[in-house]
């Protein structure tokens, strides 16, 4: 973990709740897809973790949605303005063990940090299938990215506007066989697809945090494999450990 | 550099601490993840986890929420339990951290605390023993114990009769008069007191229309509680003639100042370690030039020096 200084070089819409951030600074601290970073917002008192979209040498991309105070204030942010971000936050996802044809399923604002994992397991020589979960037509982002990656790409529309209609687990059927699932999305969409994958997987959890490295115990949860905290152990569990509380 | 840091030297209940900057129990685990930041070395000290005699999950999630200046948990006293800690904690603590630490006790009934208490007490590692009577996340137990005189004088003698290391008697603010509390733990036998822990405080989901915590209550803490903590380490401070630890919104070396003006010989540092994980050490470095600053040659002869006027 490093505690640095970006500078933001883009701040756009990509739908109407969901922008994407682009910074430059030291990313050397991000060692695997999946991880996030801890961003301290003026006028906030903690800082808020976001996911890692995208991080190459020197620049790192965000996707996030403006829920709150925090992601409202960030959305408000002009190029050239700082951010103080802590860098190389959370364990990420294991890409050796995916197999050959690994099949990524996100939900929503869980989508973007496939992007980077997609873009790793591409590079080492994965068949990458990619199911996107979103509402509506309106709300659908990132696809043309993963289909640049030359990842399969099926998208999945609660109502149907766009894509399979219905989850993301009712695209299961078109994805075809797989070795290996990732995931990340809100805890019910883990929970489904959890039930649903025939194979191990590992899958990205979210929840409220007062530190974002390991100190205050602010998000711990219980696995089989013992108490972990999400921002330090996780935020990604694998399949095996996993307890079903909520 | 020796001098300088000579400037910085105080005596916390007869034990020489090279500075007064504790990080607070809760904020700093049992310190190695801070360890892989800097060398926690340079620290006057710093407070574990709460311990208890059993193995704690603590409260469901979620446990923090957001407040003006500040933040309210509701952790709960999550922690390996105190064999473990003994077992696991305190080995791993002695390869990152060679001077005497404060083991913070915490318990659910009189002889939790006493067992707790006499266990770490015998840890070679362990230089103080905070004894946290005014947890107010936890039911049944904790700040029940230091809400009230009678008590709080209960339990810290039972513990007084089995800790031979210094005792200090961690304090809640959530009580009519803190100094009464003070002066019963005083005369139980506490070789100091720290304070303040968290102000009860709450906040609501206005979607959900439900508290946002799961525990529906959590403690506040952060910059917005300074004041009340200095108000209260000046109160106590007059009250007892024990050293009194201060903590509460501290997130400065000129806090620093301030709170060893008030009446505190130590100073614990507890939710800014959370925004800022390099907090302690960028204090520590400050202090040198916030003393020249104020025309302070060293912190040991302010403390308590906001009371002098009160003489004149």
């Amino acid at each position: 973990m490093k505690q640095t200084i970006f500078v933001v070089t883009e701040n756009i819409a990509l739908t109407h709740d969901i922008m994407r951030m682009r910074l430059s600074g030291d990313t050397s601290e991000i060692t695997a897809p999946g991880q996030f970073v801890n961003i301290m917002i003026d006028g906030l008192y903690l800082r808020r973790p976001i996911s890692v979209c995208d991080s190459t040498e020197g620049s790192l991309c965000l996707i996030y949605k403006v829920v709150g105070d925090g992601t409202a204030k960030m959305a408000k942010m002009q190029n050239g303005e700082t951010l103080d971000l802590l860098v190389g936050l959370g364990n990420g996802y294991d890409i050796k063990k995916s197999g050959g044809r690994p099949l990524l399923i996100g939900g929503g604002v869980g989508v973007p940090p496939l992007y980077m994992l997609a873009k790793q397991l591409i590079a080492k020589g994965c068949d990458v299938t990619v199911v996107l979960g979103f509402r509506s037509d309106k709300d659908v982002f990132c696809k043309e990215d993963f289909e640049a990656l030359g990842a399969h790409v099926i998208i999945t529309t609660e109502d149907g506007t766009q894509g399979i209609r219905g989850f993301v687990t009712d695209a299961f059927e078109a994805a075809g066989n797989y070795t290996y699932t990732y995931s990340c999305g809100p805890e019910p969409m883990l929970a489904a697809v959890y039930r649903a994958s025939v194979t191990s997987g590992e899958y990205s959890f979210e929840e409220r945090m007062g530190c974002g490295f390991g100190a205050c115990m602010g998000c711990s949860c219980k696995t089989l494999y013992g108490n972990k905290r999400i921002c330090k152990d996780g935020p990604v569990l694998v399949k095996e450990e996993i307890i079903w509380e909520k | 550099m020796g001098e300088m840091n000579d400037r910085l030297k105080v005596n916390l209940c007869g034990i020489d601490m090279d500075n007064p900057i504790i990080p607070a129990s809760g904020t700093f685990g049992f310190g190695y993840e801070f360890a892989e930041l800097y060398d926690i070395n340079i620290l006057g000290t710093f407070s574990f986890k709460g311990t208890t005699l059993h193995p704690r999950f603590g409260n469901p999630t979620p446990r923090i929420a957001e407040c003006p200046s500040g933040m309210l948990n509701a952790v709960g006293l999550q922690n390996p339990g105190v064999d473990a800690v003994i077992a696991e904690e305190l080995p791993k603590l002695k390869t990152c951290f060679s001077k005497p630490v404060m083991a913070n006790v915490s318990g659910f009934s009189l002889d939790e605390y006493v067992e707790v208490s006499a266990k770490l007490d015998a840890e070679d590692q362990v230089g103080w023993i905070e004894l946290n009577i005014s947890c107010p996340n936890v039911h049944g137990g904790g700040m029940a114990f230091g809400t009230s005189a009678a008590s709080a004088e209960t339990v810290v003698r039972a513990v007084r009769d089995v800790v031979k290391k210094p005792l200090i008697v961690k304090l809640s603010p959530n009580v009519t008069d803190i100094t009464e509390i003070a002066r019963a733990v005083e005369a139980a036998g506490a070789d100091g007191v720290s304070l303040i822990n968290t102000l009860l405080g709450m906040r609501i989901d206005l979607r959900k229309k439900r508290p946002l915590l799961a525990n529906t209550t959590g403690g506040y803490s952060g910059a917005a509680v300074f004041p009340v903590a200095v108000r209260m380490v000046y109160q106590v401070f007059k009250a007892v003639s024990i050293p009194v630890v201060g903590m509460g919104g501290v997130s400065s070396a000129k806090d620093v100042i301030e709170m060893m003006l008030a009446g505190a010989t130590a100073v614990e540092i507890g939710a800014e370690n959370l925004r800022n994980p390099f907090a302690c050490r960028d204090i520590i470095n400050a202090l040198p030039l916030a003393m020249n600053e104020y025309r302070i040659n060293t912190l040991n002869e302010i403390i308590g020096g906001a009371h002098e006027w009160e003489k004149m």
